[in-house]
């Protein structure tokens, strides 16, 4: 059977990957060629790949790392930031992503997953929903986490699924950068309203939080970390390791 | 010399990329002479088949891919490219495929248990069936990335391997010279990279 994935992220800024805390106070890392061969060589299911860069001039010099990166993975590459209209998919498909991520993109054009859907298959197009608690309310967050839209979090990602995103990546602002584990509340009720593959992102502060994630969320595909994976806090094959010995399944 | 037939549909970049990393020269191209002259072909795709099947035919690649299968080029389809291999497909209706492996390409859907997601992605165990030389480099139970929602039927005497997904789900088909898999070698990592290099004739230690 398909094995539960563990997934690296890596945010780019002006071609270099950064990770901050509560999406502030970013810190470079290293050159995302370097770490996206290294993740694809040491066992990472899949890997995610960032662009946070706000010029245009930061988006061409993205445009040719995510070249050079993909070049050298062979692993699923999923790619997000600043997809705003279908020359955005065009682009970085033909980067060699396998599938494009959206965010904000999505909550300013309703259309764009429908049409991404169409056009390149549901299994292209993943929902990435940014998740905050507002008087104890789930709201999605737009722009890098910095607004308040007001909508209702679970039922914007249902929504996102039934207009034709095959896979959603919910990242809860809450718990990002804290370190004290996944959002599992949210999680668990994101599960219970969509049948595609929910990624957690946000929150893992050591493998014991992967472990955690799927014994108690056991239909969660994914976990999602950055700076534990980049800073070698915790290693991939150990991880994997540890998850099999307590019955996950996963590629080893 | 590969190959990669360029019909306008499918991310050839990884593919390109892959037998670059294995010291192999490939081209992506849709030039009946590159096609002619080449050692190997692969036939790649993503998307709907009817969709893929219409283009194929329209640049005429249907015709030349046949022809240098039937005269013993070695010829590999990924994903949606091997199930274009078949005689027909149920996918959004009936489409007739290239006819060179015997079987019908049918929908998950139904035929799998209900709680399993469609499409199948992700990365799933092969089950090795006798010893085709396109998996001399692999072990059973290796595993590689999928990404599909329908899959190669009532081809059990093509199959090289099975995958399971909640019932046996045809992962790659052979018959002398042509060879194809459901998943995508491009993607599976170091696993994937050894089934290319096997496709390339070549034996690792």
């Amino acid at each position: 059977m398909i094995t539960k994935r563990i997934i690296p992220c890596l945010d780019v800024r002006d071609g270099r990957v950064v990770k901050g805390k509560n999406f502030k106070g970013l810190k470079d890392v290293s050159s995302p060629v370097e770490l996206g061969s290294y993740y694809s060589e040491c066992l990472a299911d899949e890997l995610v790949f960032y662009d946070i860069t706000a010029s245009s001039d930061g988006r061409k010099l993205f445009t040719e790392i995510l070249r050079e990166v993909a070049a050298n993975i062979f692993i699923p590459l999923t790619v997000g930031g600043g997809i705003g209209t279908m020359d955005d998919f065009d682009r970085v498909l033909k980067c060699g992503a396998d599938k494009v991520s959206v965010n904000t993109g999505a909550i300013k054009d309703p259309d764009l997953i429908s049409q991404a859907a169409r056009k390149y298959g549901d299994q292209c197009v993943v929902i990435s929903a940014d998740i905050k608690r507002v008087d104890g309310k789930f709201h999605v967050f737009a722009r890098g986490g910095r607004d308040d839209t007001g909508m209702e979090g679970i039922s914007w990602i249902k929504r996102c699924v039934d207009n034709g995103a095959g896979e959603v990546v919910v990242n809860s602002i809450d718990t990002d950068g804290v370190k004290e584990g996944f959002d599992l509340d949210l999680l668990s009720e994101v599960l219970s309203v969509v049948n595609v593959p929910v990624i957690a992102s946000g929150g893992a502060g050591g493998a014991d939080s992967f472990l955690e994630l799927f014994k108690t969320l056991p239909d969660i595909s994914a976990g999602l970390a950055a700076s534990i994976f980049h800073f070698g806090e915790v290693k991939i094959p150990e991880l994997k390791k540890l998850l099999r010995d307590n019955d996950i399944n996963v590629r080893l | 010399m590969i190959a990669i037939i360029d019909y306008g549909v499918g991310n050839l970049f990884s593919l390109e990329s892959s037998f670059k990393a294995i010291g192999e020269e490939s081209v992506v191209t849709r030039d009946p002479a590159l096609i002619e002259a080449a050692d190997r072909l692969v036939l790649p795709g993503v998307g709907a088949f009817g969709d893929a099947m219409q283009k194929l035919v329209l640049t005429g690649m249907d015709i030349f891919v046949k022809r240098a299968a039937n005269k013993g080029k070695p010829l590999l389809g990924i994903c949606l490219g091997m199930q274009l291999l078949f005689e027909k497909s149920y996918e959004y209706g009936e489409h007739e495929g290239l006819g060179l492996i015997k079987g019908e390409v049918v929908p998950m859907a139904g035929t799998i248990p209900e709680d399993l997601n469609i499409p199948q992605i992700g990365w799933n165990k092969l089950e090795l069936v006798g010893d085709s030389p396109l998996f001399k480099n692999t072990k059973n139970g290796d595993f590689v990335y999928f990404v599909h929602s329908y899959y190669g039927d009532n081809c059990d005497e093509s199959v090289i391997a099975y995958t399971d997904y909640g019932r046996k789900i045809t992962a790659a088909v052979a018959r002398d010279n042509i060879y194809g898999c459901q998943f995508h070698p491009e993607k599976s990592g170091e696993t994937g990279l050894r089934i290319l290099k096997a496709f390339c004739g070549r034996v690792e230690e």
